[in-house]
């Protein structure tokens, strides 16, 4: 007989049936577990037993199974998808989470504790006291190389990364430019080499040396990654040929900022366009301060 | 001035809404019931149960009724449930042989102990669609023969047995003295044991092990299968609790089993012998249960010392890509958005064009300079 | 068996296991921050309250216990009832080790270091002291750390840290521990150098 799992109950808040967070208590200290060995091996994909997510594989189950092991009472979530707040996905794992945990959410980058993103890092630089959690689809940055999970293991165990070197020279070779442009390998910590989900490339520089907490979670490939604070991530790229990112040639048609990622819009169907922030909640933030300062200046 | 489109939680209410008067239908044709799906949709409550990984009729015929028939979806529904169920402990093996049978056929064997049984099967049935059908007032079927059996109690011996006794086919898998695995807690690594090879393919989806399971009959990894013994019937739950120390039936359960018998040229440490492929499902999934044991057998290759030339035997890419509801997910993961993804693409793209246009004036130039 | 009379474990075990594991992830993250979770409010005579709430948290059974220092039968019963964790014989069959005593403690070497291929698989010590001070002591560097920082560790010998040094130096295998001093934790994973 394996031991009962203790019957921790339904939460006060959340859903009749569901325990608080959705995840039974057992699956969350094997998350846990999963989590320290992960920080302890910064960059190294810890292989977990993922759980069916009441969201479909590919919808941010991974990091939803570890928001759900790690946020509690006391902390307050942020949701993101491509950086804004009240895209589809975003809402619904928001909604999820509301459902089953009851926390207090927020739009605000520099009130959330915990903050799950997919395809962004905002713009806001993220402070020690707060966790970033990553959705990952392909958590092995080797896979599109070497299809054989049995292989890979061994390419990072020896930390034989030549293949993906080559792949970068030989874009250089053709396109006189590296072409990835999302999901931009990077080695962490001098060690392994780690897909930093489809974030732009544009967010790489964000992810070196943060001072928050970043934990990756990929539910249908079943794997959890992390790097901790202060961690140097450095993307990979060749002495000729430095790694660099792509300036969008516009500012934000909303706040003006011509630092953050930008979303093209397309306006009409003669060419019109609009550029503006993909971060709603810097954006926001930005104008809410221009407005202050316009209204100073008017009086 | 453009405004971001807003209103996400709406827009998701909305279609909630709408699905569930989909879901419903016509209001003046009378609510399917759990229990007419539960009778009269048996099969698809099986297959449901079976990628589902929970035997419980009941919350499957609920699934598929929540899910509008796409068993996808029930079977992602059931998984999802299941997930968060607590586990109370572990049965003891199942003893087919032991089974109240209801079906029972042999390939290979004209006659065997205790008789071929057709059993409730489309196998003889014509396929002709059944007008009759259509008019739900037809006079019902004859009621039972007193005399009718709904299975054969006694038990059978299976048909590999028998030709273990001559030392014609090779024992039946054993686990070294090892727990068996279990894929729901542990992630699969490779190369993986049979016990979790087994445990994917009895949770893969049919449609795929199916197409797995033709492509060795048609030459990728050709193996030369008779179905040995096809069975299906009900079989008791046991559990031995360790407080207890002596078993308890907890329940039957309907599973559906399948033993191929292979053909095997034996090998430096092995004779000549007849190999196995295994299928067991739960239900009655008998095309499953038949394809699981191609496949078995198929992603044995390695271990016989076989060269793996074919998909089917390629225990990555099988065990990787059998699950429904991670390929369903995955597949279907494409209709989030991906702007920001799309963005960094244009912009490299945009670049490279840029770049190339560049190139070729200057090849222009420097051709009617010449 | 002598009966042993059980102490309870956390009052609310959804919430309070996820506040200690916050806690532990916390120090876990910035080798050399000294944190305290919230013990149960009973524990074993030989359990500090911060290693019976790291216990609480984290083992189940799924995690096979290693189990090492003076008059640990109360400690054992406690853990089979709360956690109903697999004991083991030897340390390196161990997923966590716990050792209540540093005069208990073996070689390092004698845990799972993991392999290179899946270095996780290697053993976590939980590892009970005299006292942790941060800001003094040996000086930390490596993930988690801006710059450097500093921990004293009272109560482990300077073998301690050679063994420490040899097990990491197999990096990505190594040994990850985390020390506790009655209501205090900190926690150094393999990826953290230290110097005198």
């Amino acid at each position: 007989m394996t031991q009962l799992d203790e019957g921790s109950g339904p939460a006060e808040v959340g859903v009749a049936g569901y325990n608080f967070a959705y995840l039974d208590e057992q699956t969350k200290r094997m998350i846990r577990r999963t989590i320290l060995k992960a920080v302890a091996i910064p960059g190294y994909q810890v292989a977990f037993g993922s759980r069916e997510m009441p969201l479909a594989y590919g919808w941010g189950t991974g990091g939803m199974q570890i928001t759900a092991a790690i946020v509690g009472a006391d902390d307050t979530l942020k949701v993101i998808d491509q950086g804004a707040d009240d895209t589809t996905n975003a809402v619904s794992i928001r909604r999820f989470f509301n459902r089953t945990a009851g926390v207090a959410m927020t739009e605000r980058t520099v009130d959330a504790s915990v903050i799950q993103t997919r395809h962004r890092i905002p713009e806001t630089p993220l402070r020690d006291d707060q966790i970033l959690v990553y959705q990952v689809p392909m958590p092995e940055p080797l896979r599109y190389l070497e299809p054989r999970e049995t292989e890979t293991q061994k390419m990072h165990a020896l930390s034989e990364y030549g293949v993906m070197h080559v792949k970068l020279y030989e874009d250089i070779a053709r396109h006189g430019r590296i072409t990835t442009s999302y999901d931009y390998p990077v080695l962490v910590n001098g060690r392994y080499v780690m897909a930093p989900s489809p974030i732009p490339k544009f967010d790489n520089p964000k992810m070196d040396r943060m001072p928050a907490l970043q934990l990756f979670g990929a539910g249908r490939e079943k794997r959890i990654y992390a790097v901790p604070p202060y961690t140097p991530v450095k993307s990979l790229d060749f002495e000729d040929h430095p790694f660099s990112i792509d300036r969008q040639p516009h500012s934000c048609g909303l706040c003006g900022s011509n630092e953050s990622f930008l979303d093209e819009i397309v306006t009409d169907d003669a060419g019109g366009r609009l550029y503006v922030c993909s971060d709603t909640d810097y954006c926001r933030e930005r104008r809410e301060a221009g407005d202050v300062m316009n209204r100073s200046a008017a009086e | 001035m453009y405004v971001a489109v807003k209103g996400g939680e709406q827009a998701i209410d909305a279609s909630l809404e709408q699905l569930a008067r989909e879901r419903r239908g016509d209001a003046s044709v009378p609510e399917l019931s759990v229990a007419q799906i539960k009778q009269q949709m048996r099969l698809a409550v099986d297959r449901v149960m079976c990628e589902g990984s929970l035997y419980d009729p009941d919350l499957a015929a609920l699934a598929i009724k929540q899910a509008r028939g796409d068993l996808f979806e029930a079977v992602f529904l059931l998984r999802a449930y299941r997930t968060t169920l607590p586990r109370f402990g572990v049965t003891l093996p199942l003893d087919t042989a032991a089974m109240t049978t209801r079906r029972r056929i042999s390939a290979t064997y004209k006659d065997i102990p205790g008789g071929q049984i057709l059993g409730p099967s489309f196998d003889y049935s014509h396929r002709l669609l059944d007008f009759a059908l259509m008019d739900e007032g037809a006079p019902g079927l004859a009621p039972e023969r007193a005399d009718e059996t709904r299975g054969e109690s006694a038990p059978l011996p299976r048909v590999t047995d028998i030709l273990g006794q001559e030392g014609l086919i090779e024992g039946d898998g054993d686990l070294d003295g090892q727990a068996p695995g279990d894929l729901t807690r542990e992630p699969l690594r490779f190369p993986a044991s049979r016990d979790l090879r087994l445990q994917n393919l009895a949770r893969g989806d049919e449609g795929f092990l199916l197409a797995m399971a033709y492509s060795t009959q048609r030459g990728y990894g050709r193996n030369h299968p008779f179905a040995g013994e096809i069975r299906m019937g009900d079989i008791a739950i046991v559990i031995e609790p360790e407080e207890l120390g002596f078993a308890v039936e907890i329940g039957d359960v309907t599973v559906t089993e399948c033993q191929m018998i292979t053909q095997f040229k034996g090998s430096a440490d092995k004779p000549p012998q007849f190999t196995r492929g295994y299928g067991l499902t739960f239900g009655y999934c008998e095309r499953k249960a038949m394809a699981m044991a191609l496949c078995d057998r198929a992603l044995r290759a390695k271990e016989l010392g076989e060269d793996i030339t074919a998909p089917a035997q390629d225990e990555e890419f099988v065990l990787a890509h059998s699950d429904s509801v991670e390929a369903s997910g995955f597949v279907q993961h494409l209709k989030l958005p991906h702007y920001i993804d799309f963005q960094s693409e244009l912009l490299s793209v945009r670049d490279m064009r840029a770049k190339a246009m560049a190139r070729a004036n200057a090849k222009e130039a420097a051709d009617d300079a010449a | 068996m002598s009966q042993i009379a059980l102490k309870a474990g956390f009052d609310d075990s959804v919430h309070d296991s996820q506040r200690v594991f916050r806690a532990l992830l916390d120090a876990m993250s910035r080798p050399g921050r000294i944190v305290t979770p919230s013990p149960p409010p009973e524990l074993p005579a030989a359990l500090h309250p911060a290693t019976a709430a790291v216990c609480l948290a984290l083992l189940d059974f799924e995690t096979p216990l290693w189990l090492a220092g003076p008059d640990i039968a109360e400690t054992r019963a406690w853990l089979a009832f709360h956690a109903g964790c697999p004991f083991v014989a030897t340390p390196e069959q161990a997923a966590f080790a716990l050792v209540t005593d540093v005069a208990a403690l073996p070689a390092l070497g004698d845990f799972a270091l993991g392999s290179d291929e899946m270095p996780e698989r290697s053993t976590t010590l939980l590892l009970q002291v005299g006292r942790l001070v941060a800001g003094q002591g040996q000086r930390l560097s490596g993930p988690g750390i801006d710059g450097t920082a500093w921990l004293d560790v009272d109560g482990v010998t300077a073998s301690f840290w050679t063994e420490r040094a040899a097990a990491c130096a197999l990096f990505p295998r190594g040994l990850d521990v985390i020390f506790t001093a009655g209501p205090a934790l900190a926690a150094l994973p393999r990826t953290t150098q230290v110097e005198d």
